[in-house]
């Protein structure tokens, strides 16, 4: 059979090679990455790429920093789970990878301006919304009052313990984490994520939730912040999905008639309420 | 441009003109493969052709979309370099039914919405078609009437009817006229083949007739009021999570991508290989959540992508009634059973309210 090369496929990747790799926890790493030519990745916080590690596979992973950034280079937050992080967290600075992308709809920040903010991420959900969280700070003044509510397993989960001491010196940020499973040291607070909200003052007409964590986690906090009276298409919810081409067609991603990779992966609470497959 | 033509192919002419055919590109059609099961296979002449076969093992899907086929090659030996390919080469498929033209069809609205295929389409542009019409029922499992699949509507560059001692063909492309022209054995079509022709179709009309006991433009609602349906659990219940109705649906594309590394783990490939919504590792993501854990929410979802979801998205069901999940399925799950049963549950429904209000 003939083969023949395709400059039009959406399965080309562009050479992005890893700047700098950090160590956050005992299975999460921090990868700063510039595309081939300094080409910037022009993403949309909560958007995501597909990054590939030849051989071992390619994965959907969600940007990490805010395009708001200076520099060209973007940054994964990567938990070692599968083959294909593994395979990535055994690389170093200067090794190369293949990025597609960016995918699908991410968070709808010029609607958010002008708004109140209240963020709230459990364990790895930080990673997503920590793209908006720097985008936020980076463009402080368009917002109104800001919350981040934060919840992990224990104290040896937080990530990006260096940026959150900073966020808790800043004075135009409310913010709160709480932990699972404390430890003899920790000195904050014990419990579920969902027992910080009841405490947060806020306009439920002018405040936009955002929601990032695992589905056990989400189910619980949408309830806490509709009782809040926030209107549902005021409540974010970012989803997490297998995925395999990033374009609505491998089928993966599907949520009834919804693709997360196109539709998603950030959807608000009205438009996923009725989806039972959503959580 | 002139109108419809069609044209006459004697039946003692059809091993002369597959011969020839195949003497200029590869031809592939069903040919028989033990006991009442058919494939599409490469021939060189009309003598192997199955011209009665009920819908071969796999439907010709393989040849747009195939089992294993290379998106990308890679070498990581001095930083990351790849390249997009596509394997393909020009070919006629002869004797495609009316419901795997319409499985391509829904195929050709998946691949050519944005953001596009280009593999598929590709294959897409190196393939021709020739329909091949059925006279009849192939089986009890058929139920391409209900979803309007039994007679033709384009999807072919030529399409055969077999008119006892002859086919008359229907020329629907210009690269249909030019096999005609190429390959020499057919006859302009007179007045009495149009007429058998006509007759034909006008017998199909009282034989193939739906063979579920609803109207089509109600499926949508009533996928609408199933979607909590028991119906779903019996089928769970019975499912043994195989995958086979997807594979041999000429609809189902999913597919899974994986990449595979020549010995030196230096260079390799990115292949794109089929997938089934009804394993149970397909919507489980890395941390091991799971989105379609039981089976019957993966059963549901098989349907749901046949009658419910496709509709809103382009218009039509993405059931061609060809009968090959209910052909294949080891656990006895047949469509038109399902289908029947969430109609008597949704009648149940609705006389219960009735009485109730009465």
């Amino acid at each position: 059979m003939k083969k023949i090369a395709l400059t039009n496929s959406q399965y080309i990747m562009k050479k992005g090679k890893i700047l700098r790799t950090r160590q956050l926890t005992d299975f999460e790493k921090l990868f700063e990455i510039s595309l081939e030519g300094g080409e910037r990745l022009d993403h949309e916080p909560g958007q995501f790429i597909m990054l590939s590690v030849c051989g071992a596979g390619e994965i959907p992973i969600s940007v990490s920093s805010s395009p708001s950034n200076i520099s060209s280079s973007f940054e994964v937050c990567v938990r070692a789970v599968g083959k294909v992080t593994n395979a990535l967290h055994k690389l170093e600075a200067g090794d190369e990878i293949g990025i597609r992308g960016p995918f699908g709809k991410g968070f709808p920040i010029r609607i958010f301006e002008g708004n109140d903010l209240l963020m709230v991420a459990g364990g790895l959900g930080i990673a997503p919304l920590r793209s908006l969280i720097k985008y936020v700070f980076d463009n402080r003044r368009d917002f109104g009052k800001v919350h981040i509510l934060l919840g992990c397993k224990s104290p040896a989960d937080i990530l990006f313990l260096d940026e959150i001491e900073e966020w808790n010196q800043r004075m135009d940020v409310y913010y709160e984490c709480t932990v699972d499973r404390a430890v003899p040291e920790w000195q904050g607070q014990v419990g579920r994520i969902t027992t910080l909200i009841p405490g947060v003052h806020l306009e439920p007409e002018r405040t936009f939730a955002v929601v990032v964590g695992p589905p056990v986690m989400y189910k619980f906090v949408i309830k806490e912040l509709l009782a809040k009276n926030i209107p549902g298409r005021q409540i974010m919810v970012s989803f997490e999905r297998h995925m395999k081409c990033g374009m609505g067609k491998c089928g993966h991603c599907q949520i009834q008639h919804v693709y997360a990779c196109q539709d998603g992966p950030v959807f608000n609470y009205d438009e996923i309420k009725y989806l039972k497959e959503s959580y | 441009m002139k109108d419809a033509q069609y044209s006459v192919l004697r039946k003692e002419q059809f091993d002369g003109f597959i011969s020839r055919l195949s003497k200029l590109q590869r031809v592939v059609a069903p040919v028989a493969r033990g006991y009442n099961n058919y494939s599409f296979e490469e021939v060189s002449s009309g003598n192997g052709i199955s011209l009665k076969y009920i819908p071969t093992i796999l439907p010709p899907k393989k040849y747009f979309m195939p089992q294993r086929e290379t998106l990308l090659e890679f070498d990581t030996g001095r930083g990351l370099n790849s390249e997009a390919v596509v394997e393909c080469e020009k070919m006629t498929i002869f004797g495609i039914h009316t419901c795997d033209l319409a499985g391509i069809q829904c195929l050709n609205m998946v691949f050519t919405e944005r953001p596009r295929d280009y593999n598929y389409l590709m294959h897409k542009r190196k393939i021709n078609i020739i329909g091949l019409e059925c006279n009849e029922y192939c089986d009890e499992y058929a139920s391409c009437a209900l979803v309007n699949a039994s007679t033709p509507s384009g999807g072919y560059d030529l399409f055969f009817t077999d008119l006892g001692d002859r086919f008359i063909v229907h020329i629907n492309t210009q690269i249909g006229e030019n096999i005609i022209e190429s390959t020499k054995f057919f006859e302009s079509a007179g007045k009495s083949d149009l007429e058998d022709l006509t007759e034909l179709r006008a017998g199909k009309r009282t034989l193939f007739t739906k063979e579920v006991p609803v109207e089509p433009r109600y499926i949508p609602e009533l996928f609408d009021r199933s979607y909590n349906s028991k119906v779903w659990d019996e089928l769970g219940e019975r499912c043994l999570a195989c995958g086979n109705c997807t594979l041999v649906c000429p609809t189902c594309y999913c597919f899974d991508i994986k990449d595979e590394m020549d010995l030196g783990l230096k260079s390799g490939r990115r292949n794109r290989i089929w997938d089934s919504c009804q394993l149970e590792s397909f919507a489980r993501v890395a941390g091991g959540e799971n989105f379609r854990k039981e089976r019957s929410l993966r059963q549901k979802h098989r349907y749901y992508r046949k009658f419910r979801y496709p509709v809103e998205k382009f218009s039509r069901f993405f059931c061609t009634g060809c009968g090959r999940c209910s052909r294949t399925c080891m656990a006895g799950i047949k469509l038109k059973d399902t289908l029947n049963l969430l109609i008597e549950e949704f009648e149940e429904t609705v006389s219960t309210l009735m009485e109730g209000n009465y």
